[in-house]
């Protein structure tokens, strides 16, 4: 099965990724169909593990204060900044809709 | 036209009490300089990792176990991806799959009709607990058109607190989050302070027929007290049935409150329904608690969370200290839940007690209508009062041995209560409202009104 023009286009608008070309679009159906291979084993009766850490012990840090108080190192990674704030647009701005936004998704 | 019945469930969000956030060692205040509590991880640099702080978890268990849960002793932390300026990694870690502590119940009381002489007692389930991070703030600069963004919340932790929706109107959730409220500032795992985002709800509202399947619902968010929590259900309930008996839908919407209109209105930056792509974090392994029977020998006990220590050392939750005031003093049920409601009443009360022959039950008169509206006028908590627990004790010793009547007790009340240092005997002194047990001197007194009104006794004598 191919991937849909409806995910394509979900898949953009969520992570903000730009398949660009076709190219791209066979690169995600590679990746795909290379991931589907974990079908074949059979895995009845198996706890599914989501993590290789899994065994490890999650350590636990003491409640001290040991960090911050760098606000100049932080704010000169900021493009743009107003007295010692992060400035960003007023909202989220929403990727347009496919049929108004430049993509090679909408010849699909 | 067939009855309505509304639904209402809640998400609360509680700031951990705590020195440092969830995942890092940067500081937890409220209202510090812009950008000053915020560590690389924080601002999600590249090549930071998430540390789990241990005080959180420990709070999020005594909480759990305050609430009646049963604690996960695996819990397992996930990302919820969304983008938002003040969420700079573009997930937030929380536990969606398998949260800390899950199926609950919170007791709580209502006054039926508004009157303080009916309490009756509802129950809430809570589906679970789930620690999250906080994320930053955000100020809107319409002016400008652009937001300005403070990361020293990112990070912070939370508890969400989220309760089935068992409730049925404003009064019931308000009820609801205040004992919630009152726990966890026993318990000391949140201050819960509303009015500093230390508690915030968003309420799940629908209405739907007897017998008929539950209707679509709304999300309520930016309820920033307990006073627009009430009103904003009430609204939201009362909006969703007069759409729905004019023909109108319910949209699954999220909805905010306008306290200024006292309405609800739709969000905006709403793009439709969100996905938020769960996926495990990979950087934290599973949380495993411990209890008395699954501890293991050789651990350093500096990475151990012990479910049965903690849970010895709960303190006495509201409802335990109240069945306690009640019993011991033979006080009203609603007496004990206003002790409670005011922070320092119930122990000044107590002292008072302590010090003074008046029976318990006529010092909480005293307690809770002349001192309590005292502090009220002059806007007082209980640790600022003029009048201390002594004070007041003293005042109804004289009272008590009737060497001053009530309504002289009540002028000396406002006379310390003007904060003079001087003590009650020497006001009674001062004022002269000793209450005169000499007979003889009584009947001079009386000897002398008569003389002094000789029509007006004529008058009665001849009938």
């Amino acid at each position: 099965q191919t991937v849909t023009v409806e995910v394509l286009d979900h898949l953009e608008r969520l992570a903000l990724v730009d398949f660009r070309d076709s190219e791209g679009v066979e690169r995600l159906q590679k990746a795909i169909r290379f991931a589907d291979q974990l079908h074949e084993v059979n895995t009845d009766g198996v706890e599914p593990m989501d993590s290789v850490l899994e065994d490890r012990c999650l350590y636990l840090r003491e409640d001290d204060v040991t960090e911050g108080n760098c606000t100049n190192t932080l704010l000169n990674n900021a493009r743009e900044k107003v007295e010692e704030y992060f400035v960003a647009p007023p909202g989220n701005i929403p990727l347009p809709k496919l049929e108004e936004r430049e993509t090679f998704l909408q010849g699909s | 036209l067939a009855p309505w019945v509304p639904v209402v469930g809640l998400e609360i969000h509680a700031q951990i009490s705590s020195n440092s956030k969830l995942f890092s060692g940067s500081q937890v205040q409220f209202a510090a300089p812009p950008n000053s509590l915020v560590s690389f991880f924080d601002a999600s640099l590249p090549g930071t990792l998430p540390v789990l702080n241990r005080r959180c978890v420990e709070a999020a268990v005594m909480t759990g176990l305050a609430l009646n849960c049963s604690i996960n002793k695996k819990s397992l932390f996930d990302r919820k991806h969304y983008f938002y300026a003040d969420l700079p990694a573009g997930y937030q870690i929380t536990q969606q799959r398998v949260p800390i502590a899950v199926n609950g119940s919170l007791s709580y009381s209502l006054c039926i009709d508004n009157k303080m002489s009916q309490m009756v007692t509802k129950t809430v389930r809570i589906k679970q607990i789930q620690l999250e991070q906080d994320s930053g703030k955000s100020l809107h600069d319409d002016t400008r058109s652009q937001t300005l963004v403070d990361l020293n919340r990112a990070g912070v932790g939370l508890m969400e607190v989220v309760m089935e929706p068992d409730m049925c109107c404003g009064e019931e959730a308000a009820a609801a989050v205040r004992e919630l409220q009152l726990i966890l500032q026993t318990l000391g795992s949140s201050q819960a302070v509303m009015a500093e985002g230390q508690l915030r709800v968003d309420a799940n509202v629908s209405v739907h027929h007897p017998g008929e399947p539950y209707g679509v619902r709304t999300e309520v968010k930016n309820i920033n007290s307990m006073r627009f929590l009430a009103k904003a259900v009430d609204y939201e309930i009362q909006r969703q049935i007069e759409e729905l008996e004019s023909g109108g839908t319910i949209l699954n919407e999220t909805r905010a409150f306008d306290s200024k209109l006292g309405c609800t209105v739709p969000m905006r930056d709403k793009e439709g329904k969100q996905d938020y792509r769960f996926m495990p974090e990979p950087n934290l392994p599973p949380l495993i608690l411990y209890d008395a029977k699954s501890l293991p020998a050789n651990m350093n006990h500096q990475q151990v969370v012990n479910i049965d220590w903690i849970h010895e050392r709960l303190p006495d939750l509201p409802r335990v200290k109240r069945a306690r005031l009640v019993e011991r003093y033979g006080i009203l049920p609603e007496h004990s839940f206003t002790l409670l409601n005011e922070d320092g009443l119930s122990e000044f009360f107590e002292n008072v007690v302590k010090q003074t022959q008046m029976k318990p039950k006529k010092v909480i008169g005293w307690i809770l209508q002349d001192m309590l509206s005292y502090l009220k006028q002059h806007s007082l908590p209980v640790k600022e009062s003029p009048v201390s627990s002594s004070r007041l004790a003293d005042l109804l010793n004289l009272l008590e041995k009737k060497e001053i009547s009530s309504s002289a007790a009540k002028q000396v009340l406002a006379e310390l209560w003007k904060g003079e240092g001087k003590t009650p005997l020497e006001i009674v002194k001062e004022k002269k409202l000793e209450l005169i047990q000499d007979q003889k001197e009584l009947e001079q007194i009386c000897q002398a009104v008569i003389d002094g009104q000789e029509n007006e006794v004529i008058m009665m004598v001849l009938g």
